[in-house]
């Protein structure tokens, strides 16, 4: 029984979210622009998910391109990525700081520039 | 025989000579028309080519837009957001398109299609056979020719009554301001980080509103900005670039179509869309300045009544459609059983607070639903069967406003009514309780 406790514990201490790309980041996503992730609830050092740390698990977990600093420049998001928390841009909601609900919705969009 | 490639090479300056006097032929006969339009409204013009009348026949034309403008313009005249005064605003509006590529040819095309008075075009470009999927405004024919000659020729060929201005040259920080000076809106068509700065620092000084738009690959991105424009470090402005996107992106990262790629529909979407956003900004015409500070306040130049809108009284019924209040009450008084209805509308839960003696409740929402009754000649349920046909009907409410709504839309439906009075008592329970009886609560 303790055993099959602590394989499950990870499970719920889970938070489902949807992380979506678009402005052609899905290129380092593999192609994909959706996804609906289930990220740890806390980070490693047992504080709460902020976009911050999400980013960082992106990097980690999602990411299938080497190319990381098209997506983060000196441990921050590159210039240029404008974030979306729940259609609301992240500047309202704390920016890196803002800790992730379950359900949330986050945008990262590139500037484009062709024309 | 001559060999085929020298062939064509003759051939093809042939054509080059012929196109190039077919547009200065062209240009002399927008400007011939030009001139033609501008004859003051006392000289009627004479470029109508079905009509032989004589000038002096022809009545002067006194509306503020040419004849032939209201044929153009027809369609999106009669829009109320654009209406005679925006078709105005764009005719007297300039308008600066940097970029004759594939955002700028149609955002250009539609600025010239709708009106706009002064296009601006600038790009320091030549045509290449790889532009021809998506800046459409260019073609085959003109592969090595300025952009900026070969939009300004598509646009004045699509609308004689804009003038186009060719700045055949990059923007550079050196002529942006003498540039974008001379115009209202500007549209950064551009495809690159650094014109992108340029193009927004320039209009944030200059107090320009930009249109700003952008596509990659099958995305695109539009973005309004400096609008409405104000005073550098002004709290009222609208965002700039800088303001959206403070550090540049990384010179690596920076994808141009060239590089990444692009669907010519997608580009061409975005085009259309900065057109669109620019004809609602200049049609629209400035924002109504109101600079908030207590100053402002204090001085009581800010009317809230005027600001928010009162509901004035209704004046629906003529005074003999009205009784007052004293003269139903002496009716009332002197013709005890008096055959007649009185309607009042209000609520049910005012109407059981107090109500004059005899009055049937029937809500004023009842009289704004479609099957209401009685319209089909057949007696409405709240009209008792025993009633003379030629009985009057009163109506009564809080005020008097809602009692001559019900009075004219019984007056409507007088088929099932059949031909009798029908009135209100002006004025309402109000008046009921200051003329007849004091002793009854008014809410």
């Amino acid at each position: 029984m303790a055993a099959e406790t602590e394989a499950a514990s990870p499970e719920v201490a889970n938070l489902p979210i949807v992380v979506e790309f678009s402005g052609g980041l899905e290129m380092l996503f593999s192609d994909q622009r959706r996804h609906a992730l289930s990220i740890p609830v806390t980070t490693s050092e047992g504080k709460p998910a902020t976009v911050a740390s999400l980013i960082d698990y992106l990097c980690r977990n999602t990411m299938k391109d080497t190319r990381k600093e098209l997506f983060v420049l000196d441990d921050h998001l590159r210039p240029g990525i404008l974030v979306l928390i729940n259609d609301a841009d992240w500047e309202l909601e704390g920016e890196e700081a803002y800790e992730i609900q379950s359900g949330d919705n986050i945008l990262f969009v590139s500037t484009l520039h062709g024309g | 025989m001559e060999p085929a490639s020298s062939r064509a090479k003759k051939l093809r300056l042939q054509i080059a000579e012929a196109e190039s006097e077919l547009r200065e032929l062209r240009l002399q006969l927008s400007q011939v028309e030009q001139r033609q339009e501008e004859a003051p409204p006392d000289q009627p013009s004479q470029s109508s080519p079905v009509t032989s009348v004589p000038p002096d026949i022809e009545p002067p034309w006194a509306w503020p837009l040419k004849q032939q403008e209201y044929e153009r313009y027809a369609r999106q005249l009669i829009l109320p957001n654009v209406s005679v005064d925006g078709q105005l605003r764009l005719k007297s509006a300039a308008v600066l398109v940097v970029g004759a590529g594939g955002l700028g040819c149609p955002a250009a095309a539609y600025l010239a299609g709708a009106g706009v008075g002064v296009l601006g075009l600038v790009d320091g470009d030549i045509v290449e056979v790889s532009n021809l999927h998506r800046q459409i405004a260019h073609s085959h024919t003109k592969i090595g020719m300025n952009k900026v000659d070969s939009l300004a020729e598509y646009c004045m060929d699509l609308n004689p009554h804009t003038t186009c201005v060719q700045h055949a040259t990059h923007l550079t920080p050196e002529n942006a301001a003498d540039i974008v000076s001379k115009y209202d809106v500007v549209l950064d068509c551009t495809d690159h980080p650094t014109s992108r700065y340029l193009i927004s620092d320039a209009c944030v000084l200059l107090q320009k509103p930009l249109v700003s738009a952008s596509a990659l690959r099958t995305d695109g991105q539009l973005i309004v900005l400096n609008n409405p424009p104000a005073p550098r470090g002004s709290q009222g402005g609208g965002p700039c670039y800088r303001c959206v996107f403070p550090k540049p992106p990384p010179p690596d990262g920076v994808l141009s179509c060239g590089e990444g790629g692009i669907l010519g529909p997608v580009v061409g979407v975005m085009g259309v869309l900065q057109a669109l956003e620019a004809i609602k900004l200049v049609a629209a015409g400035p924002p109504p300045h109101m600079s908030l500070t207590l100053d402002a306040l204090k001085s009581g130049i800010i009317d809230y009544v005027l600001f928010c809108g009162v509901r004035s009284p209704v004046q629906l019924l003529a005074p003999d459609e009205r009784i007052t209040a004293t003269a139903y009450n002496s009716m009332i008084a002197e013709k005890p059983g008096f055959a007649h209805v009185l309607l009042d509308v209000r609520d049910r839960e005012h109407y059981t607070v107090a109500s004059i003696p005899g009055a049937v409740n029937v809500p004023f929402s009842m009289f704004q639903r479609t099957d209401m009754g009685g319209q089909d000649g057949t007696r409405a349920d709240w009209l008792p069967e025993s009633l003379p046909p030629d009985a009057p009907i009163y109506v009564v409410c809080r005020v008097g406003n809602d009692s001559q709504l019900v009075a004219r839309r019984l007056k409507e439906m007088r088929p099932g009514l059949g031909h009798r009075f029908i009135g209100d008592i002006q004025g309402g329970m109000k008046a009921w309780k200051h003329e007849v009886d004091k002793a009854i609560p008014f809410i």
